[in-house]
């Protein structure tokens, strides 16, 4: 019993780390091509709070498995198939609006996720949380900004908004599935279920929506498979490039 | 006292000009050259090191690199604000560097080709960067040397970051240690043409030390730097790439052979390994920001008379 738990307790933990390293691998690389200096600011800020709180839960999965894989082996060291984000955080930047929208869309959901795993009964976790709502909270303050001021700016800001939010929309789905290591978690008290977040964060992001003057388009595709290791063509290479040192110098301290 | 007058006095008791103060047109347009080829510096320095973000050897390592290139951005804003008490706007800076009016550091020209080069570059770049800073602490101008304090500050953790992922580097594997020794074969002239030409050919150095802007010669900074480089690649156990280095005990200073002038004013004139390529990114980011600006600025007019609805 212990045994199984503790194993749901690594993937909980890994999943929620893998999330944060494959997100601020992306916003790493919009450093010095924001559209201004204040916002290559605001990126570098967000990607190294999202890296941050990565490589607590990261370390943390670590300590929790037999192996004992630091935070390097854990992020370099595995394949695709082993990454268990959301295929949300690994969709491409593509232009400005879409990389605000996928934000926005991450930190609402982010926000309400460490706000109520500041209660999980795993003090790590609940300590983690603590810390990362201090953060997620000005993300979001920050993402919501830019799709209303997008959304409500110029015509083609508007249908470069629409766009982006049409093309990533079917990514969010995913966020608010349950699966096995989810109900475990949330039965076992360490975690949350997500479909119990899925209410709220359709509030927040209907009214951020309306706001900007951007429809909100249907829900009739949902892509999921990324808490399984089925992911897009796409991580591979931001995989490739992101461990490549590791993988060219087995076993070099840097 | 008249303007000039008064001018003139402060800089005899060696005070600080201030925005408002009656300062001579050609004080004013140095100073604006200087300060924004410094602010372009920062921000132009982004991408060398950008580029080994997302190749950052270790999770510690990348979050540290992200950090340093976020905080030249920060230099990068408060140089143009500085600069902007002289009556000119970010804008039309930035246009200008876009144009390929105005320079930047030259230093930036060069490829970053390993991760030893992020080591080289925070060691040795931002090490003479110092060493050039120091001294502009203590610039007549004020925005601009109080901006200094402050950068300096962040620069000397740089610096100190750099030479720790070499010396990390020179006490790891055989390749490792060959990579460090690459990156410093690499760095070191161009980081020692970061002084500018002697001081015998440097165009503007007089008027401005007379202003003083400059407090020291480009070749007493340069010494200052070579003097204090040489005995930390040693330390390192790594070779500087000049074999006409030599300890003058008569003059307590390193020797060094001669820089090639025509490397210099190559790249300085934009014919460097990077030069296209970092203007062309630069512009290419600005360039496709600018929806982006517009929106923003079409938004903040539509809404200008409601009460902020949004942070």
């Amino acid at each position: 019993m212990t045994v199984i738990s503790r194993d749901t307790l690594f993937a909980y933990v890994l999943r929620h780390g893998d999330d944060c390293l494959i997100l601020s691998q992306r916003l790493g690389d919009l450093i010095s091509r924001a559209p201004e200096l204040e916002e290559d600011i605001a990126l570098a800020n967000i990607a190294l709070d999202i890296l941050g709180i990565g490589r607590l839960l990261l370390q943390y999965a670590g300590e929790l498995e037999a192996e004992e894989r630091s935070e390097d082996d854990l992020a370099f060291g595995r394949t695709e198939r082993e990454f268990t984000n959301l295929l949300l955080v690994e969709t491409p930047n593509g232009d400005f609006a879409h990389t605000m929208v996928r934000q926005y869309l991450f930190d609402a959901y982010q926000d309400l996720l460490w706000n109520r795993l500041v209660d999980s009964s795993d003090e790590t976790i609940a300590g983690i949380a603590g810390k990362a709502r201090k953060e997620s909270r000005y993300h979001l303050r920050h993402s919501r900004s830019w799709v209303v001021r997008l959304g409500d700016g110029t015509a083609e800001s508007n249908r470069r908004m629409q766009q982006a939010l049409e093309s990533v929309w079917r990514f969010t789905g995913e966020m608010f599935i349950d699966d096995e290591i989810d109900r475990a978690a949330a039965e076992a008290g360490f975690g949350v279920l997500p479909s119990s977040l899925s209410d709220a964060w359709n509030h927040e992001v209907t009214t951020t929506i309306e706001t900007a003057t951007l429809s909100r388009p249907d829900d009739s595709s949902i892509r999921t498979g990324g808490r399984d290791g089925r992911h897009s063509e796409s991580i591979g290479p931001l995989l490739a490039e992101m461990q490549h040192m590791y993988r060219s110098f087995p076993g070099a301290s840097w | 006292m008249t303007g000039p007058e008064r001018f003139q006095s402060i800089l005899d008791e060696d005070g600080k000009i201030e925005p408002k103060d009656w300062m001579p047109d050609g004080y004013r347009k140095t100073l604006i050259r200087q300060i924004a080829q410094h602010a372009h510096s920062e921000v132009i320095g982004m991408q060398p090191e950008g580029n080994w973000i997302a190749r950052a050897p270790s999770l510690h390592r990348k979050a540290i690199l992200m950090a340093k290139v976020q905080d030249e951005a920060g230099h990068g804003l408060y140089l143009y604000s500085a600069a902007e008490t002289l009556g000119v706007s970010r804008d039309e800076l930035v246009d200008l560097l876009h144009r390929g009016k105005h320079k930047y550091s030259s230093i930036f020209n060069y490829p970053t080709l390993s991760w030893a080069d992020i080591g080289a570059i925070g060691w040795l770049v931002d090490g003479a960067a110092i060493t050039n800073q120091v001294m502009l602490t203590r610039c007549s101008y004020g925005p601009y040397s109080r901006a200094m304090v402050r950068i300096c500050k962040e620069e000397s953790f740089h610096q100190r970051q750099g030479y720790e992922i070499l010396l990390t580097l020179v006490n790891g594997t055989a390749e490792q240690k060959a990579m460090a020794q690459d990156a410093l074969d690499r760095w070191w002239w161009p980081a020692l043409m970061m002084f500018g030409p002697h001081d015998a050919d440097s165009t503007h150095s007089e008027q401005s030390t007379a202003w003083n802007i400059k407090r020291m010669s480009n070749d007493a900074l340069r010494q200052q730097f070579v003097d204090m480089t040489v005995p930390q690649a040693q330390y390192l156990g790594l070779e500087i790439p000049d074999p006409d280095l030599s300890w003058n005990a008569d003059t307590s200073h390193w020797d060094s052979g001669p820089i090639d002038w025509d490397e210099f004013w190559r790249v300085v004139k934009g014919d460097g390994p990077m030069n296209r390529e970092r203007l062309e990114h630069k512009r290419k980011a600005w360039d496709d920001g600018a929806w982006v600006r517009e929106a923003a600025e079409a938004y903040a007019a539509k809404h200008a008379d409601q009460p902020r609805r949004v942070a």
